[in-house]
């Protein structure tokens, strides 16, 4: 028995180790990435990230190199906190906060403890981090403006949050990533591909040799260059036109979908939201709630489209063969369409057929066509789903899918959205309710771009590619299919004729006759759109908003957009205005008329911006 | 001389020669700096431990040469120069690491602790194969543990209570010769309620223990002995277990708490007290199957693990050589664990076996602290693995602890 105890106490051992042994080894995997995580160190290589052109080559945005202190908690050694916070241009509480953070975040990896030093700060502090266990420099590249202008197109490059860190593991702290504009929407384009390279390391943190001779490693690939379908010159005309109005224009070259100009206003020079003072100008413009120059009213903002939609209306009830074009319609300043309901109108010679009643703007006339498009069919439920089916093959009440990534779908009722307005089937509605939809003035919404691609379409006679803003990446023409596809309307070709025919006659009869391009024949149509706000709870008519659409020229156009100017009042007075300069400064380059120029220049609507909240009662429309 | 080279045991050999071997390919791993270099470079530690190895077999054939007698004869001699050296060290002895167990010649040290153990086996040997004396008796026992005592005292002194903890092998010996079960069941009780206090507290574990004590009451028919037995069981459990938290809070430093701390799991302060085990645990953890091959496993190269080439040399056979590796190093110390045993239980001389089992004892102990600190089953005790920690002192110690074990054996037929 006694004997037993040695071979007892040895067999339980070995079996113990054994077991502990192969739980330790076999069983768990953790240690071995433990492992990897402390002895391989991985150097990242920040491949530069590819520069944004403009349509004819011009340079937008390019690069400059930024140096982003970044510390490893766990090999941070004592240091003295005050010198390295002075050196750093940060307090010492900050920069104790900024190494929680980085030990909250891993204790393994890095960390930005301060970003984006300039190229001087950072020769100074090159020489002195070696002091400092733990901490070191990664070189990154910002971007370096070559503009003023196209802040919302381009969008801007900031350090990811950590919600995205891990959602995609691409991004890790400190990585910088494209938000809003091209920057986001063709972000894995632009930035390329991150090297690395793996180094065994010892515990002084040392770099002994390449890990498993370099098998991990990668190696940096640039970021591909994009050619926007932007005309540069012609984006600073428009933003410079738009200066202290809101609003936005989208001017598209109706026979490829490109977009040559997205105009929001205010907007804000994109050099703002570069490098250190980033964070701050952003949390400036982001709170500015009044003007919300972050806010792409282009592509963003919904209006009523007003009289330009008038257009669309004709084209509809052509379609629908409702109307003859040589049908007269009297207009005694309105349209009394029920007992006691009158849609009133404008001044202006009468009766008015299709070409004149474009021209002219002639409510009555657009009402009365629109009900018998819609009275056509047996329920005004089916009338107005048909009407809508013809809208949206406009692109209207859609996203349009361009590719940026803010928007809004707008509205384009349908009969459900009726019924459930007018709480059918217990009360009956009929054409008459949704009367304003032909003006432009009822329930239908627009976005700008919307607006400036449907009038594309009329200036294309039916036809349409979606609205796109990359022309080219790295040299190669985009074949995406969403963008060299043609969208078909709803619309004969015919039918266009006496349409285009009308909006060329706005120009020399009509609403925008003194608007005329010299030596452009300029096919147009102004509009209004009334709108309200809120003051105290109370809903407030504000001034009109002003709208235009045009393109030119007439046959084989080049150019089609739309424009909104907020509280702009008559559509001819801002929104005509700054078209017609834009289509002289697109296909002329040279602007002539300086008086119309300098009009436009020197007038804004800030006064009116100002009306609402100067907590006194104001007069609109004047 | 020829005659004892033929009835030596070239088993015990082998199984220490590859241990050596083995060994010594680690403790180059964790210590070369370029494979340029010449292994026997003596400025570098694994050319020193070439030179040892080289030594130490010169060692061994020096006592291989000597008569077999001369252990047996001059075992209490070797046992007062062994004590005498441990005295001197607090006269001429050099503080390293605030241990002062060397004596120091130039650029090398020596270790005495290490070769004490020699000493006392023999001693402890020599005074139980005394006809007179009886391990069932109380005034023998009480000269056996001074034997073991004397030494012990002055190693704790120094202070080095991981190498005193090797002491407790000497039990083993003892209770083979006779000894009373009660020792052995004490220490087991001692080191049971230990542990399980440390894990689950006293609060816990007292009532535990009364139930269980109940239990055993309750359910032991045959064979039972008096009540007042169990009563001074459940008293000495529960008043020791109270003691434990006791101790750990009031009498052992703030460093050995720490390592008690580390191992039940209750800091883990990877960069303070436990960034050894930690390190340790990854090292060997990160070894999968088969290792990532010699000089490249990259805890070890980065030199992730203090002290690898000594106490923690079991971490580079984890790392690079993985399981695999890890598992012949345990079979193999199991293997000359169970040969000693074997060979011991086979000598005619009482002082033969007695010595032999000590040897056994030793090695085992040893292995066994040091294998479960380095994978986290033991608190941290500074004490090499037998034949494959990288020391001279260490190397030597265990080399002449066996080898005059041999040289017994190999004359057994002529001793009685």
């Amino acid at each position: 028995m006694r004997k037993l105890l040695p071979i007892i106490l040895v067999s339980f051992t070995a079996f113990l180790f054994l077991i502990r042994l192969f739980y330790l080894q076999i069983m768990d995997d953790s240690y071995d990435e433990v492992s990897t995580n402390i002895s391989v160190r991985k150097v990242y290589d920040y491949p530069q990230r590819g520069y944004i052109y403009d349509r004819n080559g011009e340079l937008m945005v390019g690069n400059q190199p930024a140096y982003d202190v970044m510390a490893v908690p766990l090999e941070v050694k004592e240091f003295d906190t005050l010198e390295l916070a002075s050196l750093l241009k940060l307090t010492p509480d900050r920069l104790k906060t900024q190494l929680e953070r980085a030990w909250r975040y891993s204790p393994r990896l890095a960390s930005v403890i301060t970003p984006q030093l300039t190229k001087k700060e950072y020769a100074y502090l090159q020489e002195r981090m070696h002091k400092y266990q733990g901490f070191y420099i990664q070189k990154r590249s910002l971007r370096d403006y070559n503009v003023e202008h196209s802040a919302n197109i381009l969008g801007y490059i900031a350090e990811v949050g950590q919600g995205e860190i891990s959602e995609k593991s691409y991004y890790q702290s400190g990585d910088l990533k494209g938000k809003q504009g091209v920057e986001e929407q063709y972000e894995e384009v632009l930035r390329g591909e991150r090297g690395v390279k793996h180094y065994l390391r010892d515990i002084h943190n040392k770099n002994i040799k390449p890990f498993k001779e370099g098998k991990f490693d990668t190696v940096s690939k640039k970021g591909s260059d994009l050619h926007l379908t932007i005309d540069a010159k012609l984006q600073a005309y428009g933003e410079k036109l738009m200066k202290g109005k809101r609003g936005g224009i989208v001017v598209i070259e109706p026979s490829t979908g490109e977009i040559l100009s997205l105009v929001t206003a205010p907007s804000y020079d994109p050099d703002l939201l570069v490098g250190r003072k980033r964070s701050r100008n952003f949390t400036e413009l982001y709170y500015d709630t009044i003007q919300k120059p972050l806010y792409n009213r282009a592509l963003q903002a919904i209006y009523a489209p007003g009289s330009p939609f008038k257009a669309l209306t004709g084209l509809v009830a052509l379609q629908e063969s409702v109307v003859d074009l040589e049908e007269n319609f009297r207009c005694n300043g309105g349209y009394s369409y029920a007992r006691g309901v009158r849609m009133g109108c404008h001044n202006h010679p009468s009766p008015v057929q299709m070409v004149t009643g474009i021209a002219h703007s002639c409510n009555s006339y657009f009402a009365q066509i629109y009900r018998r498009t819609i009275e056509k069919y047996n329920t005004p439920q089916k009338g107005i789903d048909v009407w809508r089916g013809h809208m949206a093959s406009f692109g209207l009440g859609d996203y349009l899918g361009y590719d940026l990534p803010v928007g809004r779908a707008g509205l384009l009722p349908d009969s459900d959205y009726y019924n459930r307005a007018y709480r059918y089937p217990t009360y009956q509605w009929y054409a008459s309710a949704t009367l304003s939809n032909a003006i432009g003035q009822g329930e239908v919404l627009t976005t700008p771009i919307q607006l400036a691609n449907a009038t594309a379409a009329i200036a294309n006679k039916g036809w349409f590619y979606r609205p796109h803003i990359i022309k080219k990446i790295d040299d190669e023409s985009i074949k995406e299919e969403k963008y060299t596809t043609k969208q078909v309307t709803t619309i004969d070709k015919e039918h266009f004729n006496p349409i285009i025919q009308g909006m060329h006659d706005v120009f020399n009869y009509g609403t925008a006759k003194f608007l005329r391009v010299p030596g452009i024949e300029v096919c147009g149509k102004t509009g209004t759109s009334e709108n309200y706000t809120k003051i105290d709870g109370e809903r407030v008519q504000l001034t009109d908003h002003s709208i235009f659409i045009a393109f030119a020229p007439k046959d084989d156009p080049k150019i089609a957009l739309a424009v909104f100017v907020e509280n702009g009042y008559w559509g001819s007075r801002y929104a005509g205005r700054i078209s017609s300069l834009m289509i002289e400064k697109y296909l002329k380059d040279e602007i002539e008329r300086t008086d119309l120029e300098r009009w436009i220049l020197s007038n804004t609507l800030e006064e009116e911006y100002a009306k609402p909240y100067s907590g006194e009662p104001f007069k609109i429309n004047q | 001389m020829p005659k004892t080279l033929l009835q030596i045991d070239w088993l015990t050999i082998l199984i220490i020669a590859i241990l050596i071997g083995f060994g010594w390919g680690n403790i180059y791993s964790t210590t070369f700096v370029s494979p340029d270099e010449s292994i026997l470079d003596l400025s570098k530690i694994y050319g020193k431990q070439l030179l040892w190895i080289f030594l130490g077999a010169l060692i061994g054939i020096v006592i291989l040469a000597l008569e077999s007698k001369f252990f047996e004869r001059f075992a209490n001699v070797i046992y007062l120069f062994a004590v005498l050296s441990l005295l001197g060290l607090f006269a001429f002895g050099k503080t390293i690491a605030g241990q002062t167990a060397w004596y120091s010649f130039g650029s090398f040290s020596i270790q005495p602790a290490e070769f004490v153990k020699v000493a006392v086996a023999l001693a402890l040997a020599k005074y139980i194969s005394d006809l007179d004396n009886d391990l069932s008796r109380f005034k023998s026992q009480l000269i056996a543990f001074t034997i073991i005592g004397i030494p012990l005292a002055l190693i704790m002194l120094q202070p080095d209570a991981g190498s005193a903890l090797i002491y407790l092998a000497f039990l083993i010996p003892l209770y083979r010769e006779g000894l009373p079960h009660f020792y052995i069941s004490i220490g087991f009780l001692t080191a049971a309620i230990f542990i399980l206090t440390l894990k689950f507290g006293f609060t816990l574990f007292a009532p535990i223990f009364g139930v269980l004590i109940i239990i055993v009451y309750l359910f032991n028919k045959k064979n039972k002995p008096k009540l007042w037995k169990y009563a001074l069981i459940s008293l000495f459990g529960i008043g020791f277990s109270y003691s434990v938290n006791f101790i750990l809070n009031s009498v052992l430093l703030p460093h050995q708490k720490d390592r008690f701390d580390v191992l039940i799991g209750e800091t883990n302060d990877i960069k303070g007290s436990a960034f050894n085990l930690y390190q340790s645990e990854v090292a060997i953890g990160s070894g999968g199957w088969t290792g990532k091959g010699w000089l490249k496993g990259s805890q070890t190269q980065g030199r992730f693990v203090p002290e690898q080439h000594t106490d923690y040399i079991f971490s580079t056979v984890g790392e690079e050589w993985g399981f695999m590796g890890t598992s012949i190093v345990v079979i193999l110390f199991t293997l000359l664990i169970l040969r000693l045993f074997h060979l011991a239980e086979r000598q005619k001389s009482q002082f033969s076996r007695v010595y032999g089992y000590s040897v056994m004892s030793v090695i085992f102990v040893h292995f066994f602290v040091n294998v479960a600190m380095v994978i986290g089953l033991f608190p941290t005790v500074g004490i090499p693995l037998p034949f494959f920690s990288y020391g001279g002192s260490g190397l030597w110690g265990f080399l002449i602890l066996v080898i005059i074990f041999l040289k017994l054996d190999a004359k057994r037929k002529s001793l009685n």
